[in-house]
C-alpha cells in the first residue's frame, strides 16, 4: 500500500510501495483514478477527481511544475467580458470552429466556450494572480482568430502561472504525485473484451531508480500532450513523444485528426540551439508586424476568402483597430495560425526569407521600449540572453515551428472517456476540440474544462464500480515487463551486430518528419515518409542502450522512441488519405479545401497485427440548428 | 563554425564518482546544455541529466558550470573562450542520483508545508477586484521557476544539511512574501515564516538573489520586507503596547493567523 510521506509527494522510487514477492519484481499500488501527465490537463483532472472522492495518483515524467503548460505564453482564452462587454460564449464558440474551419467536434467547442469563463475565476480563487484592467479585473488581450481581446494573461508567462496555480492547489489538497515515473503499458481485464477490455491499470518505471511499477487502477486519465518531439524544428520538450495517444492506441482505442499538426508561425530561427524556441503570437497581439527581407508587410497578400469579411485590407486600417475595434478589422497578422505560418512558408521560399532562413517579426518600430518589457517580459530576455537581439531595439527572425496536434484521441465530449471503458483523454493527447486548427489560447483552457470534467468523469465512473473493479492478468505484466526491460537486450541485434542507437534513430525520424510530413505536404513525399517509419519501425527492433537501469535516458529514449514511431505513421499515414488543403494539413499537390472532405473525421486505430495503424473515415458529428445560426 | 569544446561532466551516483574528460563538436550560438546533449547521443547514451523546455522557463536543468550554479540551457558557450574547459558537476546541496541529477525532494517537502492562499468571498458579481500595482508585487516572485539554484546557493544548507529540517530557504521566502503581499489573502503567516520556515536564520548576503536566472531581487523585494513584518508583529513595542491595552491593529484586518 502507499506509504505516507506526509506531503502527498515523492520523488524517489527506492523505498516506495510494497513489491509483490509472489508476482514479480514491481511495487503495487492501488487508487480510483490515475493521471497520467502533469500539466495543465492531468493536474486539473487530478483535482475534480479528488474533490469528487476519488483516491488519486498523478504520475509524471518530469518533475512536479516542468510540464510543458509552463512554456505556454500568450493567455486563456474566455468570454469573460472583461475588456469587451459584447463578447459572450457565442462568439467564442463561433471563432474556435471556424478557426478549426468546422472540423471541431461541435458540443466539445460549445462546452468549451460556455465553461471557460468559471475555469479561469476558479485559478484567481487558487492563488493565480492575473494582470488586471482599470477596473481591478481579469484583463484579456488580442490572439489571432479571437473577434474580442479574450485572452486572461499574466505577462508573457501565463502556462507557468497556470501550473503553477494548480501545482499549488494540489498540493494543499495533498494528492500523491508520483515524479519522474513514466507508464509504458496500459492493464485492461481480459474478461471484459478482447484488445479493448475495462481498463484495469498501469505499468511503468522509476526514472530515478528504474525499478518496475503497477498502479491498480479502473480509470485511467491520458493528459501526456502531444507528439512534437517526431519533428526536428519544433518548441516542444522531450517529453512530446505521443505517450498518451500511443498507450490509447495500444489499448483499441481511436485517434482522430492527426493529420492536422500547428506548425506555429513564430519560432526563432537563430541561433541553431534554439531554433523552433516558441515567440509569443502576444508581440503580434501587442501590435507587432511581419515583413520580409524587402521590409514589405506582406501579410496583407495572404488573406484567404474565408477571413476576408473580417480582416483589414490596408495599413491604415490594421493600425487603427489596436484602439478602434469596433470601427476597424482586425490585422492580417492576427489570421488564424495556419494561414499565417503558411504565409511565413510562401514568403521564405519565394526567396524574401531573413538572413538565418525567417522573416522578420518587428515591435521595436511600433511599441515604445517600456511597454515591450512590461507586455512581453520572457520575449525580451529570450532574445537578450540567446540571440543577443534587444527586441525593443532590433526585429527578431522567426519562422514556423511544429508547436501542437490538433488530432488525438476520439472521446465523448461530455466526459473525455474513450472507446475503451474506464480509459480517458484530456488536453492536447485527446482530439475533436480543435478541429483542423487551434487557435492560440484555446489551448490552456482546453486543459481547464475538459480536465475537470474528465476528473469528474473517471472519479464517478471507479466509485459506481464498488468492489467489482477490473482485474489485472499477470500474463500481462510479464508481457509489459518484457517489453520495457528489452532495450536492454538488444532485441537480438547486439550479437549480430545490428544493435541500433535510439539517440541516431530518433534525430533520423526527426529530420524526415520534418522534411516530408512538415507545413507543406505531397503525396509523393508522404508515401516516402510513410517508407521511411517502415525502416525506422524495423530498426527499432534492435536498440540496444548502454548503463544501468538507474536514471538513464538512453534507455527512457528506446522506450519512448516506440509511441514516436507510432504517432508518426498515424500523422503520415492520415496526412496522404486527406486529399485537400483544410487548417493545419497543407497539401502542395490538393491546394484548397475540398467539400466532400469537410464533413468527415480520419480515424485511427492499431492493425491486427499491432505493429502499425489502420485509417477509417467517419462522419463528422452533426451540429444542431440552433448552433448552426451562428454560422450563416 | 565549429570547434571541439572540451568538457568535464561529474559521473557517478550517491556511492561516489568523479570528473570525466569529453571533447565534443559544438557550433557558435550553443549552449552547454547542446554539448552535454551531444555527449550523450554520441559517447555516453546514460548520461544523466535533467532538462525539459530548454527555454530557461522550466528551471529543470540546474547545475554548476566551473563552479557557478546556473542553468545548462541558458548559459551560452560564448561565455567561454573556446579554449577554456568548462566542467559541469550537480547542484552542491542535494543528494546526487546521478551524474548531474540530484534529489531535489527537499524543495518538494518544503511547499508542502506552507498553508496555501486563502482568500475571502467574491464580490457580489462573482468577480474579484485587485488593482494592478497591487499584483505586480505578488508577480514578480510567482515568475520563480523553481531551478532550485537559490536554494543550492544559500549557505544556511549549502553546506550545512543540518540546517534543512528548520530552513524554507530563499525560494519559500518568495511564497511566503507574495502571499502576505497578496491583497486578497486571508491568512497571517509571519508567525511561520518566522518559526517553521526559519526567515530570521537568513542574515541577507544576497547570494540567492545572484544565482536567481529570473531575475527576481529575492532579498530585496521578499526577504527584507517579509523580515519587517515578522518583526514589526512580534517586536514593534508600540504594536506590543497597543496589544497590550487592547487597540485594534489594522495590519491583522480580516486575516487569520496561522500560528508559528
Amino acid at each position: 500500500m502507499v506509504p505516507s510521506t506526509g506531503s502527498g509527494h515523492r520523488s524517489t522510487g527506492s523505498t516506495q510501495g510494497a513489491t509483490d514477492p509472489t508476482t514479480g519484481d514491481w511495487e503495487t499500488h492501488d487508487y480510483d483514478v490515475v493521471v497520467i501527465g502533469a500539466g495543465g490537463a492531468g493536474l486539473r483532472a487530478a483535482i475534480a477527481a479528488h474533490d469528487a472522492g476519488a483516491k488519486v495518483a498523478i504520475v509524471c515524467k518530469s518533475l512536479l511544475g516542468k510540464a510543458h503548460t509552463v512554456m505556454a505564453e500568450g493567455g486563456i482564452a474566455a468570454a469573460m467580458g472583461n475588456r469587451w462587454p459584447e463578447d459572450n460564449w457565442e462568439v467564442h464558440f463561433r471563432d474556435t470552429m471556424r478557426g478549426g474551419k468546422m472540423l471541431n467536434n461541435w458540443r466539445m467547442a460549445q462546452l468549451h466556450a460556455q465553461e471557460a469563463p468559471d475555469r479561469v475565476l476558479e485559478l484567481e480563487t487558487w492563488g493565480a494572480l492575473f494582470d488586471r484592467t482599470e477596473d481591478g479585473l481579469i484583463s484579456q488581450r488580442d490572439f489571432g482568430g479571437h473577434r474580442y481581446a479574450r485572452l486572461a494573461h499574466v505577462g508573457d508567462r501565463t502556462g507557468l502561472e497556470m501550473i503553477r496555480t494548480l501545482q499549488q492547489r494540489a498540493v494543499e489538497l495533498n494528492i500523491d504525485v508520483f515524479m519522474e515515473c513514466t507508464v509504458t503499458d496500459l492493464l485492461q481485464d481480459p474478461s471484459t473484451g478482447a484488445g479493448t477490455g475495462a481498463v484495469s491499470g498501469a505499468f511503468g518505471y522509476w526514472r530515478e531508480t528504474g525499478n518496475l511499477v503497477l498502479f491498480r487502477a479502473p480509470s485511467v486519465v491520458l493528459a501526456t500532450g502531444g507528439i512534437g518531439k517526431s519533428f526536428k524544428v519544433t518548441s516542444n520538450s522531450w517529453e512530446y513523444t505521443g505517450d498518451g495517444h500511443a498507450l490509447a492506441l495500444r489499448a483499441g482505442a481511436q485517434l482522430i485528426n492527426m493529420e492536422f499538426v500547428q506548425f506555429h508561425p513564430t519560432g526563432m530561427v537563430w541561433p541553431p540551439s534554439v531554433k523552433g524556441l516558441l515567440v509569443t503570437e502576444s508581440v503580434r497581439g501587442d501590435g507587432g508586424i511581419l515583413r520580409n527581407s524587402e521590409g514589405e508587410r506582406f501579410m496583407f497578400d495572404y488573406i484567404p476568402e474565408f477571413f476576408k469579411a473580417e480582416t483589414a485590407d490596408s495599413v491604415e486600417e490594421a493600425d487603427a483597430w489596436y484602439e478602434d475595434k469596433k470601427n476597424n478589422r482586425r490585422p492580417p497578422e492576427l489570421l488564424p495560425r495556419d494561414e499565417v505560418a503558411r504565409a511565413i512558408n510562401s514568403e521564405i521560399k519565394a526567396g524574401r526569407g531573413s538572413e538565418h532562413g525567417g522573416v522578420y517579426l518587428d515591435i521595436a518600430s511600433r511599441r515604445s521600449e517600456d511597454f515591450i518589457k512590461r507586455r512581453l517580459p520572457s520575449m525580451y530576455h529570450q532574445f537578450k540572453e540567446l540571440a543577443d537581439v534587444d527586441i525593443t531595439r532590433e526585429p527578431m527572425e522567426i519562422g514556423p515551428t511544429c508547436h501542437y496536434v490538433m488530432g488525438g484521441v476520439e472521446v465523448e465530449p461530455d466526459t473525455g472517456v474513450s472507446a475503451v471503458t474506464g480509459l480517458y483523454s484530456v488536453g492536447e493527447c485527446s482530439g475533436g476540440m480543435h478541429g483542423s486548427n487551434r487557435l492560440g489560447g484555446n489551448s490552456l483552457s482546453d486543459l481547464l474544462v475538459f480536465g475537470r470534467r474528465a476528473g469528474e468523469a473517471a472519479a464517478s465512473y471507479a466509485a459506481g464500480l464498488g468492489a467489482a473493479k477490473p482485474s489485472v492478468a499477470d500474463a500481462d505484466l510479464d508481457a509489459a515487463r518484457q517489453r520495457a526491460l528489452a532495450p536492454f537486450e538488444g532485441g537480438g541485434g547486439a550479437d549480430s551486430g545490428h544493435a541500433e542507437n535510439p539517440y541516431t534513430i530518433q534525430s533520423e525520424l526527426q529530420e524526415s518528419m520534418n522534411e516530408l510530413v512538415g507545413i507543406i505536404r505531397t503525396a509523393e513525399e508522404l508515401e516516402r515518409s510513410l517508407g521511411a517509419i517502415e525502416r525506422f519501425k524495423e530498426r527499432a527492433r534492435h536498440l540496444l542502450v548502454q548503463g544501468g537501469r538507474a536514471y538513464n535516458p538512453g534507455w527512457h529514449l528506446a522506450l519512448d522512441l516506440r509511441n514516436m514511431l507510432l504517432v508518426s505513421e498515424s500523422i503520415a499515414k492520415a496526412a496522404l488519405a486527406r486529399t485537400e488543403s483544410r487548417g493545419g494539413h497543407t497539401r502542395d499537390d490538393f491546394p484548397g479545401p475540398d467539400e466532400v472532405w469537410a464533413t468527415k473525421n480520419l480515424v485511427v486505430s492499431l492493425n491486427a497485427d499491432g505493429t502499425g495503424v489502420d485509417l477509417a473515415e467517419k462522419p463528422l458529428p452533426v451540429m444542431p440548428d440552433e448552433l448552426k445560426e451562428f454560422f450563416q | 563554425m565549429s570547434y571541439d569544446l572540451k568538457m568535464r561532466l561529474w559521473r557517478g551516483d550517491a556511492d561516489g564518482g568523479e570528473l570525466g574528460d569529453y571533447t565534443v563538436s559544438v557550433e557558435t550560438g550553443e549552449v552547454v546544455l547542446d554539448a552535454i546533449h551531444r555527449v550523450q547521443a554520441t559517447q555516453a547514451g546514460d548520461l544523466a541529466v535533467r532538462w525539459n523546455c530548454k527555454a530557461g522557463k522550466c528551471g529543470s536543468c540546474s547545475a554548476e558550470i566551473n563552479g557557478r550554479p546556473r542553468l545548462l540551457c541558458m548559459t551560452r558557450l560564448s561565455d567561454f573562450d573556446e579554449s577554456e574547459t568548462i566542467t559541469v558537476t550537480p547542484m552542491r546541496a542535494f543528494p546526487v542520483i546521478r551524474d548531474l541529477v540530484t534529489d531535489v525532494s527537499y524543495n518538494y517537502e518544503k511547499a508542502a508545508q506552507l498553508p496555501s492562499f486563502k482568500p475571502g468571498p467574491p464580490d457580489s458579481d462573482g468577480k474579484r477586484r485587485m488593482a494592478q500595482v497591487d499584483v505586480e508585487r505578488g508577480q514578480e516572485f510567482r515568475k520563480c521557476i523553481e531551478c532550485f539554484l537559490c536554494q543550492n546557493t544559500c549557505h544556511v544548507v549549502r553546506d550545512h544539511e543540518e540546517n534543512k529540517p528548520a530552513f524554507a530557504g530563499p525560494r519559500f521566502f518568495l511564497r511566503y512574501a507574495e502571499l502576505d503581499m497578496h491583497p486578497l489573502d486571508t491568512h497571517d503567516r509571519r508567525e511561520l515564516a518566522q518559526g517553521a520556515a526559519g526567515i530570521g536564520m537568513c542574515n541577507i548576503t544576497k547570494c540567492c538573489t545572484e544565482v536567481c536566472p529570473e531575475g527576481i531581487r529575492i532579498t530585496d523585494n521578499a526577504i527584507i520586507p517579509m523580515k519587517e513584518r515578522v518583526v514589526d508583529k512580534k517586536f514593534d513595542p508600540l504594536v506590543w503596547l497597543g496589544n497590550k491595552i487592547g487597540i485594534r491593529n489594522k495590519d491583522n484586518d480580516g486575516r487569520e493567523d496561522l500560528g508559528a
